[in-house]
């Protein structure tokens, strides 16, 4: 698993560079701007990607806790907590993003609609996710409680994803659904899911790179470690 | 799969289960307050009584905004394509705020079924486009978005 993410990263960090640049160049500099928000909608680019990993890395982190409660596996919990701070990451950039969109569009930083409240609980659970393993004085049980802990927050990924169809929100509902047409234009479009596309290969890249060091932290004390670290050194 | 691999397997599935009921019922029955604004068609059907704060959203009315000449109240009427609700305001409007564009409004009804706005917010929908291709879909009468939901999610209760 270790030599695995190790050969994985550079080819993960490699792509996404690119990704981000087309997507970027695509998305700043070619796409039109917008027929009522001007320039402001660029921050779509950044937002709406930001907004889908921090619902993506937390069904990660919760699938892998479900993982590890159920048949012990350790790497499953390593995968778990090395998601917990990118998730997290991406809900700040995506609140943060959206805060700066919606003070000139709609005329207000923040609103307490479903939307938005549901998305602020979500980095409040990546918070209490890694607060809680922190807390406990074992790191077993750290693991074991903080894996419920993700398990059972998972319930608000749906009522985030909804949020703006069951209720009245001043959110707007989704631009891009997978069965309609999506209400966007073409050349808004490509760069998004170029920029799409990016946020999903940073995010694995960084897994990857968290994954390796977390798996050095934990077996510290192995032989094939130490036969690493003397290898680098010698 | 061992039996103590099968009895925690049960153990999370019911206590997702368990959670996502609660959470369920508990979303339900706060079902009001979550909406974050009324349409004109619950303010018309009396869901809110005069001197109660609530915010109310919906599409303004083409050709009803006036303003005054001398400060900066402006008056405009909301509707859901079902019921209108004429609304008061004094300040200064978001940049999105014109005719025909969704905006949520908070404040309250006054005695004569006016409603007094202490904050207008526009109400952004889902379309994006160049301008050219917004030009000709006007001219083709295709707009989308002229008819945000407003209705559909309407709470009447007593």
């Amino acid at each position: 698993m270790f030599r695995f993410a190790g050969a994985l990263a550079p080819w993960l960090g490699g792509l996404c560079l690119l990704c981000l640049i087309v997507g970027l160049y695509l998305g700043l500099v070619v796409a039109p701007a917008d027929y009522e928000q001007g320039d402001s909608y660029r921050i779509i680019f950044i937002h709406v990607p930001a907004a889908w990993m921090s619902m993506f890395v937390y069904v990660v982190m919760a699938v892998s806790s479900a993982i590890f409660l159920i048949w012990r596996i350790k790497i499953a919990d390593v995968v778990a907590v090395a998601s917990a701070p990118i998730g997290a990451a991406f809900t700040a950039v995506a609140l943060i993003t959206g805060s700066f969109w919606g003070q000139p569009m709609w005329g207000t930083w923040w609103i307490w609609d479903a939307r938005l409240t549901s998305e602020l609980l979500l980095l409040f659970l990546y918070l209490g996710y890694l607060a809680l393993r922190g807390a406990l004085d074992s790191p077993q049980s750290g693991a074991k409680a903080a894996a419920i802990l993700a398990v059972v927050g998972v319930v608000n990924i749906p009522i985030i994803h909804y949020s703006v169809e069951w209720w009245n929100t001043l959110h707007q509902p989704a631009t891009i659904t997978k069965f309609d047409k999506p209400s966007m234009h073409i050349s808004m479009l490509r760069p998004l899911l170029i920029m799409v596309l990016a946020f999903q290969l940073l995010y694995f890249y960084n897994l990857m790179i968290r994954v390796r060091t977390l798996i050095l932290e934990r077996e510290g004390r192995a032989g094939w470690v130490a036969k690493l670290a003397g290898e680098s050194h010698g | 799969m061992t039996p103590k691999r099968k009895q925690r397997m049960m153990l999370v599935g019911l206590m997702l289960g368990g959670v996502a009921m609660a959470v369920g019922f508990g979303v339900n029955a706060f079902k009001q307050n979550i909406m974050l604004f009324h349409s004109p068609t619950d303010v018309a059907a009396g869901t809110v009584k005069p001197g109660q704060p609530f915010r109310v959203g919906g599409m303004v009315v083409e050709g009803s905004v006036k303003r005054s000449d001398t400060d900066l109240n402006v008056y405009f009427e909301l509707t859901d394509h079902a019921q209108t609700v004429p609304v008061s305001f004094s300040g200064i409007l978001p940049d999105l705020f014109r005719e025909g564009q969704g905006i949520v409004a908070m404040g309250s009804l006054d005695d004569q079924g006016t409603f007094g706005a202490t904050e207008v917010l526009a109400k952004h929908d889902e379309n994006y486009m160049p301008p050219e291709v917004a030009e000709a879909l006007e001219k083709a009468g295709n707009m989308p978005g002229t008819e945000a939901n407003y209705g559909s999610k309407t709470v009447v209760s007593p």
